[in-house]
């Protein structure tokens, strides 16, 4: 029996399952998302509290752990759900530090009798640990009422509730869209506790991430080229399918390919030296170049009818 | 006659132990799973020996990382099939084809009336041996 005086070292709790170091580097590695990160932290204290309670036996039952990440394209959902996972699995909640990220195209079929199958060989392989639902919204199609989504969402609700201590599920997708999906799924709104909200990032905080992307892939960008990279941002976020971090990547890949080609013609066409240096430089005239300082995609439409 | 101390048919590994339990279960899926090997869940109601091929219980699990999938599946089907008998085997792929490294039974019919010999009488005194089990003598679907 449990008496009130009963007492259990949360210090030693926290230590041994390890959680700040994920925690720590969830706020290194992940630039600006502050309200995200304040509510992974609300939920990890959560969560390690719950542990506590189970072990005094004052609470029987798992918590519910299913979550749902909304947000714009590029603000780290799929980042945040790894370490969410990492995060559940040192304290115990989920077995296997695995994530399974699965979009509408894995779990419903063609054809009448398809999706059950499809969707519960997905189930199987999840369970144990998470499984990551991207764009969510698009498993319920409410203008094609013979469409086999529903199945599918069924599906997940039956085995979110009877394994619950078997499958984490998190959904991912557009906020506004996922608002219609869960009015429309009701059963799955209430099945799901933990919301949490990713912001757009502002412009400094791209540029913050543009420095830490080409960190990782050992370039270096010089103070115009940076200024460029500035200006680069606040006009491609004008334009449309700006997708955040991801923009800025790709931004930097194509970069990466200019700066390739420029040092290809100084070395043949000019006989010039390469040193390591210049391997690893991003200039000022590899972003310029980018079409997004004539426009964007919508400039070359023009051009093309002209 | 073809019996042995527990009055049950005894094929694969365990069958001379008390039925396992579910957590017993999962332990010995854990221990295919942590070796990489793919399982599959597999039902007949013909018990004869030499019955080497079970009808499949949907197809064998691969990239499976946890065993309570595969528990799942085992519950599944014995809610479909209660009175068959429900093995689960276990492939490696380490010689290039996979290959059965383990089999054993999940789930057996309440009564099983065992085997009968059968002999038969040929040439000058000879007799060949037959086991027969008695309840392949009704059809399929309806033997327990």
């Amino acid at each position: 029996m449990v008496t009130p005086n009963d007492k259990i070292d949360i210090q030693a709790l926290l230590n041994d399952s390890h959680i700040n170091e994920v925690l720590d580097k969830l706020d290194q590695d992940l630039v600006g998302l502050v309200p995200v990160k304040q509510r992974i932290r609300e939920i990890a204290a959560y969560l390690l509290i719950t542990k506590a309670r189970l072990q005094l036996g004052i609470e029987a039952a798992k918590p519910s752990l299913h979550m749902c990440f909304t947000g714009n394209p590029g603000t780290g959902k799929t980042t945040v759900a790894l370490k969410m996972a990492d995060i559940l699995h040192r304290l115990g909640y989920i077995r296997q530090n695995n994530v399974v990220s699965v979009t509408r195209d894995d779990l419903v079929g063609q054809y009448i009798g398809h999706t059950a199958p499809k969707t519960k060989e997905i189930i199987k392989k999840a369970m144990g640990g998470v499984l990551f639902i991207d764009e969510a919204y698009y498993l319920y199609k409410p203008e094609n009422e013979r469409d086999y989504g529903q199945e599918s969402i069924e599906i997940l609700l039956q085995t979110m509730e009877n394994h619950r201590d078997d499958l984490v599920v998190i959904l991912a997708g557009y906020q506004d869209r996922m608002g219609t999906f869960f009015k429309s799924n009701p059963g799955m709104s209430s099945r799901i506790t933990h919301h949490v909200d990713f912001p757009d990032y502002d412009e400094n905080e791209l540029l913050e991430i543009t420095k830490l992307m080409a960190d990782s892939m050992h370039y270096n960008l010089d103070k115009p080229a940076l200024s460029a990279m500035k200006d680069y941002i606040e006009k491609r976020k004008l334009q449309p399918h700006f997708a955040n971090a991801r923009s800025i990547r790709n931004a930097l890949d194509r970069a990466r390919l200019r700066q390739a080609n420029r040092l290809f013609n100084d070395a043949i066409k000019h006989k010039k030296d390469t040193t390591a240096a210049d391997l690893s430089l991003i200039t000022e005239a590899d972003i310029r170049a980018s079409r997004v300082f004539e426009g964007g995609l919508n400039s070359e439409q023009v051009t093309k009818k002209s | 006659m073809m019996t042995n101390p527990n009055g049950i048919v005894t094929q694969g590994q365990f069958s001379f132990l008390p039925p396992l339990t579910d957590v017993q279960i999962t332990a010995q899926i854990k221990y295919a799973l942590d070796r990489g090997w793919a399982l599959s869940v597999e039902y007949t109601d013909d018990p004869h020996p030499r019955n080497t091929y079970w009808e499949m219980f949907g197809a064998p699990m691969f990239d499976l990382k946890d065993p309570a999938g595969i528990l799942m599946e085992i519950n599944n089907c014995r809610k479909t099939f209660p009175n068959h008998y429900i093995r689960v085997m276990a492939f490696s792929s380490v010689r290039g084809v996979e290959s059965p490294t383990m089999s054993y039974i999940v789930n057996r019919p309440k009564n099983e009336p065992g085997f009968g010999l059968v002999r038969q009488e040929t040439q000058g005194r000879n007799i060949r041996y037959t086991i027969h089990s008695y309840a392949t003598d009704k059809p399929e679907g309806e033997r327990y």
